[in-house]
């Protein structure tokens, strides 16, 4: 039993110590974001590999989830006969949730992964000390571009996903169900409100901010070769995971309680 | 001139530095020898300050390494070149803006007179046409050249070089030490080369210096240190397999 909490103990108090080093991190970026020069080019090159890229996975996602969501939420609304209704259920959920959510969950297992693999490797090659020995600041240089394109680009990707997710919804409807197509975009349009649509985006620009800073985090964090990559990528990966279905807990409930 | 004082570093628990002192004279070539792990990749690390002594000091010119803000640290490292034991290189990048990047980070001089630096660099090292290839394409010894191109490139007054004749051709490895020597000579830049090829150490040296056991147990003259007295330096500038070195070894066994 003492064990248990000795081992529990531990656990939260490593857990901590990794939220004050990611905190640390995302100060200095901070400071590093306002310092210029700050290249363009740089966080353009990172944005089509942070956005382009994901594009495919994240439409064919949307578009099943929309699909699923349409078919699910059909199974109980024909019980009342309020088929018509599935458009504003489609499309509250997946601006408000799904969306952000899902965009948040690839973008993590596709390109955050990828930031951890790299900074990673660069570490282990002893890269980023050849940043510093040339007298520039590994920060600057590989986690501001990273941290300026994942917040221009989740927020982007998650209304491209809710766009499709939604269409998705519509297919199922108009085709399957006996919806007309002018009466579910009558009733998605009045469901929406913007204060959705904000909420949704915001957690967007979060979630972009968590996967930037797990990401190069545990990549600088990289010893031992090969072997530490892999592990360092698996962690940040289980890591965005978990932090950003914790924030979207948190920020849906904020957002339920101070815009009611 | 680069002055390390009493320089003590311990990973986990192994002491790889051992109140370590070193001075090295502005303009001169000091080779440091030493062991595999023995910690001379370390030490150069601590010079340039990338890493972080556990206790003591470095000062370079009279600056302490350790005190000094990110902004003096830049500043002082861009009259610094190191070459990396693997080269470093940036593999996101081509060789081109691997040569240049101290040029196009810090300064903003002109696409042309850009190009004709990293020219002049690579060719410094012997490789000419290579700028538009990546550094997955060049093979070891190439990118053992590459990254000196880089350090060199940014015109610096103080070279670090770890190994840099490991791994090339024995041609190659004269032609290097050719370089290191005309830099010294012509550019009077200080430069520290840590090097397990004895004959290229006996070529570029000023002063040669033996770590073992994270201390500086030797320094003289490239004739001083061929006729030393000192058991270890003897057994270790002459590569045999029997003496104190390979003793201490048997009797941790
Ligand atoms: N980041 C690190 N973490 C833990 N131990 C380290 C680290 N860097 C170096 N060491 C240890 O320090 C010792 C010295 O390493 P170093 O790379 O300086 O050797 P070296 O003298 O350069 O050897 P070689 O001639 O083979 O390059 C080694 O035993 C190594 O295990
Ligand atoms: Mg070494």
């Amino acid at each position: 039993m003492k064990k248990l909490f000795l081992i529990l103990g531990k656990k939260v108090l490593a857990f901590f110590s990794f939220l004050g080093s990611l905190s640390t991190l995302a100060i200095q970026t901070f400071y590093w974001l306002f310092i210029p020069p700050l290249k363009k080019e740089r966080i353009f090159e990172q944005c089509k590999k942070a956005g382009m890229d994901s594009l495919p996975i994240v439409s064919l996602i949307a578009f099943f989830i929309g699909v699923i969501m349409a078919l699910q939420t059909a199974y109980q609304m024909q019980r009342l006969g309020a088929e018509m209704y599935i458009g504003s259920i489609v499309a509250l959920s997946m601006v408000r949730e799904l969306g952000p959510v899902i965009t948040a969950l690839v973008v993590a297992g596709r390109v955050g992964a990828a930031i951890t693999a790299e900074i990673g490797s660069m570490q282990v090659t002893e890269q980023v000390d050849a940043l510093q020995t040339l007298a520039t600041s590994p920060i600057k240089y590989l986690v501001v571009p990273r941290l300026l394109a994942l917040c221009i680009m989740e927020p982007l990707l998650t209304l491209y996903a809710d766009i499709i997710g939604i269409f998705g919804g519509y297919l199922i409807c108009v085709n399957k169900l006996g919806v007309s197509s002018g009466m579910y975009r009558y009733i998605t349009f009045s469901a929406l409100l913007y204060k959705d649509l904000f909420t949704g985006l915001f957690k967007a620009v979060f979630f972009g901010m968590i996967i930037a800073f797990v990401s190069c985090y545990e990549g600088f964090k990289v010893e031992g070769g090969a072997e530490g990559v892999g592990k360092a990528t698996a962690r940040a990966v289980v890591t965005m995971f978990i932090l950003i279905i914790a924030c979207d807990c948190f920020f849906t409930a904020l957002f339920y309680f101070i815009f009611p | 001139m680069i002055e390390i004082r009493e320089l003590t570093k311990t990973f986990n628990t192994h002491k790889v530095l051992d109140n370590l002192n070193l001075t090295i004279e502005k303009g001169t070539t000091c080779v440091i020898i030493g062991r595999s792990g023995c910690g001379k990749s370390v030490l150069l690390k601590h010079i340039v300050g990338i890493l972080k002594p556990d206790s003591g000091q470095v000062f370079v010119d009279g600056l302490d390494i350790g005190r000094l803000n990110e902004k003096e640290l830049d500043n002082l490292r861009l009259r610094i070149g190191l070459v990396f034991q693997g080269g470093a290189l940036f593999d996101s990048l081509t060789v081109g803006e691997n040569v240049g990047f101290g040029l196009i980070e810090h300064t903003k001089i002109s696409q042309k007179e850009l190009l004709e630096r990293i020219e002049e660099a690579l060719s410094l090292v012997g490789l000419g046409g290579i700028v538009n290839l990546t550094p997955a394409e060049l093979s070891g010894g190439m990118k053992k050249r590459v990254a000196l191109a880089r350090a060199i490139c940014i015109k610096p007054d103080i070279i670090f070089y770890d190994e840099p004749t490991t791994g090339v051709d024995p041609i190659t490895a004269d032609s290097i030490n050719e370089l290191i020597k005309s830099l010294h000579d012509k550019l009077k830049v200080t430069s520290v080369v840590v090097t397990h090829d004895m004959k290229s150490a006996y070529r570029v040296a000023d002063k040669i210096s033996m770590l073992y056991q994270g201390k500086i147990i030797a320094q003289g003259s490239p004739e001083e240190i061929q006729n030393t007295q000192h058991p270890v330096v003897h057994q270790f500038i002459n590569g045999l397999a029997q003496g104190p070195i390979t003793e201490t070894l048997e009797e941790f066994r």
